[in-house]
Formats: C-alpha cells, structure tokens, sequence
C-alpha cells in the first residue's frame, strides 16, 4: 500500500485576479485554461475545414470577407491554390497539437487526475502553470505566420522535407511561415513536456491513504499512459524542429541532399537526409494518434461505467490494451512510409507491429461491447457520445487494417482513404471523447448542469455528419482520389466531384451542430441548473468532494480510499454505487486491492 | 432515443456496406500483371474488414437496444465467459486473421519490391521537378548519360541538365513529357527528383512511389493494356501540386517504335 511520502507544494489559496485566474498554480484552473485554448483552436480548426470543404466543392464561390484574411491567398474572396494548402497545413496543426494533445490530455488530466488520485494538488504547480502559458505561446506564434508576408506555411502537418527546409524558393510561406510553425511546436512540446513530468509524478507519487495503482480509474491510466508516451515523442520532436530552424537559418543541410534544384538554380544545401525528417516525425508522429485517443479510450471506458451502473469486464485487461497500444506505437511508425523510398523489407518489418496493433484495439473495443452487455444503460449526452466513440473508433479502425498492408497501401497511400480513416479514428472519436467527458464534467467543473435536450440534439447531429462526411473519404481513396489537391482537374478524378459537394454540405451541417454544443457550454455556464456533488450517482474521488472543488480539491480532510473505483451493482450493498471512500465492507469478487 | 440511435447505427453501417457489397464501387481497372495480387489482397482485406465492421456495429446496436431500458429491480449480467473469453476471442480470431493477411499481403508486396526487373526490362528514367514529370530513354546505345544538376534550364528545355557536347552516352538520350512503353513489357522506372518530394502513381497501374531528392529509387511493372493513363504525383511539393501530371501511353510495339523514333528526331 502507497504511502504519502509526497506532496505538493504548499501553495495557499491565490488572493488576487491574476493570481486566480491567469497565472493560477492551481490544476483545476491549469485544466480549464487549457480547455479555453482548445475549444478556441478548435472553432479556428473548424472554420478553415469549411473554407477548404467550400473551395472543393465550388472552386470558384466567393466567400464573403475571406480576403480580409489574406488579400492575396483569397483574392475577391476566392482560395489561390497556394492558400488552400496554407489553410489546410494550419488545420492539421492546430487541431492536431492544439485541440486533439490539449483538450482530453491536458485539459481533463489537469483537472481530474490529481483529484482521482486523491492529491491537493500536481507536484511541481509552476511547471504545470508554465506548461499552459508555454503552449499558449506556442499558438499565438503559429498563429502569427497568418499575419507575415507571405503567410502560413503551405507543407501540411506533416512538414515534409526537403520541402519545409529549403526556404521561400519552395513556395509561399515556405521560410518564415516554416520557420514560425517550427518554433510554435518547439513551444508545444516544451510545454507537453512539463505537464506529462508532472502527470507521471502525480499518478506515481501523489496518490492518497488506500489509493493503489489498481484502484486509480481508468481515466487516470489513460492520462499516465498518455504522459509517459508524450514524454518520449515529444521529446523527439522537439530537436527535430530545432535542425528544421537551423536549416533555415544556420545554413545546416540536415534535411536537405546535394544538388537540389530550383528555378534553374543549385541549392546551397548539401548532404541532408530527406528520409530523416519522415522518421523523426513518424517516430512522433505514430504516438500522437494514441496521445491523441488513449484519453478518449480512458473518458469514454468512465463514463461508460458510470452509466452502464456495472464495471468494466475487466478493469485490468483495459489498462494493459492501453499500454499495449503505447508500446506498439513506437514500433509501427514507418506505416506512414511504405512507398516512401524505405528499403522494402523494413516496410514488412513496420508492417507486422500494426497489424499485431489491431490486438489490444479489439480487445479494447470488445471489453466495451461486452461490457454493455447486460447492464442497465443510461442514455444522456455523455453516455452517447461515448457510444459514439466505440462506433468511430469500430469503424475507424477496420480501415486500418488496409492501410497496415504495404501491398494495399502502394493503392491507398496519400488518398483521401488515409484522410477518411484517421479522421474518424484520431479526430472524430477523439472529440467525441471530449464531448463525453464534457458533458459528464462540467457540473463539476462548473457547479452547474448542462442542458440535456441541447446534448442530445448535438449528438444525433455530429454523429449522422461524421459518418456522412468521412465515409464517403473511404470510397473517394479507393477511387484513387488523391489528398491535399485544392481541385480536382485529373480526367479520372472529375466524376467524383458530387461526391466532395456531398460532404461539403454534410461539413457545413455538422460545422452548425457544434455551434448548439458551444450555446449550451456558454449558456449553462451562467444558467444552467445548480449541480449536486455527485450528479451522476458516480463512486470515483472527484464525486466524493465539493462541486465546484475548492481549492485544494478535498477542503480540510484528505480522502482515504477502501474500494477500486467502480464498485457498481455490487449484491448486498446499501446502494448500487459503493464510492471509494465509503467504509463500507462489500462482498465484490472483483475488487482490485 | 437510445432506440433511434440504435437503428441510425444499423441504417449508417448497411449504407456503408452497401456501394462496396454491390460492387458499386470498385478500384480502377488493373492494368499490371502484378496488380491481380493486389486486387486479391485487397479483396480479403474488405471481406474481413467488412464483416468485422458490420458485427461491432451492429452488436453495439443491439446491445445499446436491448440494455438501455432495464425493467425495475433489474440486476446487471455478466457477458458469457468474461473478459477471458473475449481476450482469447481477441487474440485467436483477429489475430489469427491479420496475421494471415499480412503473411500472404507480403506475396503481393515482393512482386512489386522484392523481385529483381528481368534482365530485358526496358529502362526508363522518370524525373520529377516542380510541377512537371519528365521521361528519358536510352537510345540506341543503351545507356544513360549523367546529369549535371548545374547544366538544368528550364528555358532551353535542358531538363536533365544533360551536356549532349561532352557525355558520349547523353547524345542519344531521348526526352519526352509523357511515359511511352509497349504493351507487355516489363519497365524498369529509374526515379529521380529534381528538387523536393514528388509522388509517381497510377492507380491502375498498381504503382505508387515517392521521389526521394537525392536518393534514386526504381520500380518495376509491366502493363498489359493499351490505353492513356493519367501519372499524378501523390506527395505535396507545393503550390501546384494538384496540377502536376503526364500521361501514360501504354502501346502497342509497332506504335511504340513508331513514337520512340520520332521522339529521336525531335531532339
């Protein structure tokens, strides 16, 4: 049994506005910061994917005031090629690092974790204040490339060199656009870095009288799991772009080959590896898509419970399929790089990693299916979009097996099958994480309820759009439909315009339906109905304190914990919730000690 | 509302099913001699894939369904067998069937990448540069001349940078702005990048390769109808890259020998 042999530092209750609510110390306050930041980054994210959806459907419709962003990448309101792929780049990046790594990772975590773990507070309080402020540096500065010369950045997410290293002769926003997204990850990862030290430290050292390792939710599994990841990613990333800026600006060749040339001209560059930046960012790169869905895994597998009113069938098998998933993912990244130019025979050796990958997946997913079974199921906005979730993760996933093949993947590489297939799995089932943990949290987080009638709407909604725009993804790439093309001027590629004018439409519609969400989070925010301190009959410790929790999450007593955290059902008992800090003796064949 | 999502989820999963079920929507036609094995691999691939998908979709349903509406005094149930069954479940049935079809996926992948080009096979240098793929042939002799990355112009079309008055073995080259090649024969596609990433992809070619400046890397194929074709380059190399194609003219060997010398004589 874990003693207390650690703390926080002793940090009182901030007096003053600053103090409280902009360079707070305390985690609760961390955790909303980073939420603010990322609802923002996502609206921004969303905006331009209708930009690019409305340009792909109607090349030539004038969008009112989008010159006022770029005179000359929209000029009379319409997209140039070169702005599209800028657009595009900044939509990765900013829903990538700044909605998908922020908001079910730092966001929740920062929040929830120390209060699972029955902790005052994260261990180093100014790392994690830092963490925030770093990051939210790193956005306004990767924002700041929409405002320089020649704009953001037009080399994708994914920043492929030489491309990205050999300055403005590459195209617009190739040097400084370049040089500021570099930067604003670089940030980003020094700021992932702190946090993920301090969620490690929290699960580790932080946890209170009775709280084992076994007994911590599966939310606070998802976030170590994830902070353990993020701390070696991150960590790779972070010289990756270093050496990206300095061959911008140090004259440094590590990206870049000999004798390049462009407009008739011999680069001055000589001796870079352009495979080198594929696999420094892939060994990041595959880990992000688990740091971006093992929250969601660890959100959805708590809410679930919570409304299924039974645990899952095994609290134990979920927690080693998620660490499963972050030890495979390091071993599976050069699936990005079938057709790269690799040696043939390392793609069959990245091959059987991803195919074995599929393993912990079903197991997850079979763990949640089975675990439905014979419950009594809730039905409310957090328990949907958390149902919602194991049906894009289902489906997102099955497309994987695809694309885990190099012989397939010589027909579906760069087509919008790989856009269809991680958006649904990466994107679409990790906001839907998000939104299950928001709908389920937000009495606690605020005091007050969210409105249900709105949820629900919201739900039916993105669900039926989801599938409506990122399906027909699928079928666009088995028709060999190229990605990252702002038209559509092949001969074989024009028949299937209808079909990007269909998802156009169903982008818009969904685009809409995130706006009730975004009503109903402000609204409720002031109006919603006062909420109880454990509105949804919950066991784990956030339930077990004040709603809204004060300052140092459990007021004058610490919590002791006698129960795993999802005592449910349990024959015998008093309720049919036992939370953990309840004394009572239960008679449970599965509790974890 | 728990029954109306349930029936979206089996409404969303047959629509899905459906276009792929009816083969509404197949691949492009194959035109390679490798690309039966593709097809083959790709078609288990669906087979397996589609049934996982429809069974998880519509289990979800179900049980959403069935589970969401628990009569008073209810008590939970446990899933036959436990977590154990469905672990093992896990590991036998889709482990078992990825595993085969990455094991028999690996015969599909060495004909493309792992068997040497015949000793015949006709090579053909592809060269990519922003926004344009260019062709070279050997001529007569056989042989390639090198390239001088200082000597490439744009303005006079020098697009290899080839010095034809000092390489003996570049006066013969021949450069075209379309892939020429006879039915039935094996290329072997010599790659080259002028200045950034590019992409070589024809979908019903079963070919897909990214240039890799600095690094030359070859494919192998033969093609076995006669037809146009569109080459379009997968990999973003800026702003126009949307736009950047060439043509493949697959020939009969009359026809080719016809193009191949009056492409001579325009040099």
């Amino acid at each position: 049994m874990h003693d207390m042999s650690a703390h926080a530092v002793p940090h009182g209750a901030p007096t003053s506005f600053i103090r409280k609510h902009v360079f707070s110390l305390d985690h609760k306050v961390i955790g909303k910061q980073y939420y603010a930041l990322a609802l923002l980054a996502a609206l921004i994210g969303m905006a331009l994917s209708w930009i690019m959806r409305i340009h792909l459907g109607w090349g030539s419709f004038a969008i009112p005031g989008l010159h006022l962003l770029s005179s000359t990448g929209a000029p009379g309101n319409v997209l140039t090629p070169e702005y599209y792929l800028q657009l595009m780049t900044m939509h990765g990046t900013i829903m990538v690092f700044f909605v998908l790594t922020t908001a079910p990772f730092a966001a929740f975590g920062n929040f929830f974790l120390p209060i699972q773990t029955g902790a005052e507070d994260m261990p180093f309080p100014h790392f994690n204040m830092m963490s925030f402020w770093v990051t939210f540096v790193g956005f306004w500065v990767l924002i700041a490339s929409f405002f320089v010369a020649d704009g953001p950045t037009l080399g994708g997410w994914t920043q492929y060199a030489p491309l990205s290293a050999i300055g403005s002769v590459g195209g617009p926003g190739q040097g400084l656009g370049v040089v500021l997204w570099a930067t604003s990850i670089a940030i980003f990862c020094v700021g992932q870095l702190f946090g993920s030290l301090n969620f490690i430290t929290t699960t580790l050292d932080m946890r209170c009288k009775g709280m084992s390792l076994m007994r911590l939710p599966l939310t606070a599994w998802g976030w170590f799991i994830t902070s353990v990841m993020g701390l070696t990613a991150f960590a790779v990333l972070m010289p990756a772009c270093i050496l990206l800026i300095l061959d911008h600006v140090a004259g440094t060749s590590f990206f870049v080959a000999s004798n390049l040339v462009i407009n008739d001209q011999v680069l001055p560059h000589s001796g870079g590896s352009t495979l080198l930046w594929q696999h420094l960012f892939w060994f990041f790169g595959h880990p992000e898509v688990y740091i971006a869905i093992v929250p969601g895994m660890g959100i959805v597998s708590h809410v679930l419970i919570t409304n299924m009113r039974k645990p899952m069938l095994s609290h134990r098998v979920l927690i080693y399929s998620m660490a499963a998933l972050a030890v495979l993912s390091y071993m599976v990244y050069g699936h990005h790089m079938f057709v790269s130019g690799m040696n043939p025979i390392s793609s069959l050796v990245f091959s059987f990693p991803t195919l074995v990958i599929t393993i912990p997946s079903t197991i997850v997913v079979l763990m949640w299916l089975g675990s439905l079974y014979g419950s009594k199921l809730r039905i409310n906005s957090a328990s949907l979009f958390a149902l919602g979730f194991v049906s894009m993760f289902i489906s997102g996933g099955v497309s994987g097996f695809f694309l885990a093949q190099p012989s397939i993947d010589i027909m579906l590489h760069a087509t919008y099958f790989v856009v269809g297939h991680f958006h649904l799995v990466m994107g679409v089932a990790a906001m839907f994480g998000i939104f299950a943990g928001t709908y389920f949290w937000f009495p606690k987080m605020t005091g007050r309820m969210m409105n249900e009638t709105l949820g629900k709407a919201h739900f039916i909604l993105s669900f039926i759009g989801a599938y409506c725009i990122f399906m027909p993804f699928h079928y666009l790439g088995i028709a060999g439909n190229v990605r990252r093309y702002q038209a559509f001027t092949d001969d074989y590629l024009i028949p299937l315009i209808p079909v990007h004018k269909f998802i156009t439409v169903a982008a818009l519609v969904t685009g809409f339906a995130q706006l009730i969400f975004v009503y109903n989070l402000i609204h409720s925010r002031f109006k919603g109905a006062i909420a109880s301190d454990n509105p949804w009959q919950g066991t784990s410790l956030e339930w077990s304190t004040a709603t809204p929790p004060p300052h140092n999450n459990f007021g004058d007593k610490m919590p002791v914990v006698y129960h795993d955290p999802y005592q449910y059902s349990v024959e015998g008992a008093s309720a049919d919730f036992i939370m953990q800090t309840s004394p009572e003796k239960i008679n449970s064949p599965n509790e974890e000690k | 509302m728990a029954k109306i999502f349930a029936v979206v989820i089996i409404l969303i999963a047959i629509a899905s099913a459906v276009p792929i079920v009816m083969h509404w929507w197949p691949m492009p036609q194959d035109i390679s001699v490798h690309g039966t094995l593709i097809d083959e691999q790709y078609a288990d691939t669906m087979l397996e894939a589609g049934i996982s998908f429809l069974a998880s979709q519509f289990l979800l349903a179900f049980f959403i369904w069935k589970f969401s509406a628990p009569k008073p005094g209810e008590r939970v149930k446990n899933f036959p067998g436990g977590a154990a069954g469905l672990v093992a479940a896990a590991f036998l049935l889709v482990g078992t069937e990825v595993l085969a079809l990455g094991v028999f996926g690996t015969k599909a992948w060495a004909s493309v990448y792992l068997t040497p080009p015949a000793a015949n096979a006709m090579p053909v240098q592809v060269q990519a540069g922003q926004f344009a793929f260019y062709f070279r042939y050997p001529g007569p002799d056989g042989k390639f001349g090198p390239l001088h990355a200082d000597q490439i112009s744009e303005a006079n079309a020098n697009f290899f940078g080839l010095d034809t008055t000092h390489d003996q073995d570049s006066k013969d080259d021949i450069v075209a702005a379309e892939l020429a090649i006879p039915v039935n024969r094996e290329i072997h596609l010599l790659m080259h990048s002028k200045d950034v990433g590019h992409s070589f992809y024809v979908p019903e070619l079963r070919i897909q390769q990214d240039f890799v400046p600095g690094l030359d890397v070859t494919v192998h194929f033969t093609a076995t109808k006669i037809g146009k074709y569109e080459i379009v380059c997968t990999q973003l190399c800026g702003l126009g890259h949307y736009n950047m194609k060439a043509y493949l003219e697959v020939k009969s060997q009359e026809d080719y020998d016809a193009w191949i010398k009056q492409q001579a004589a325009l040099q």
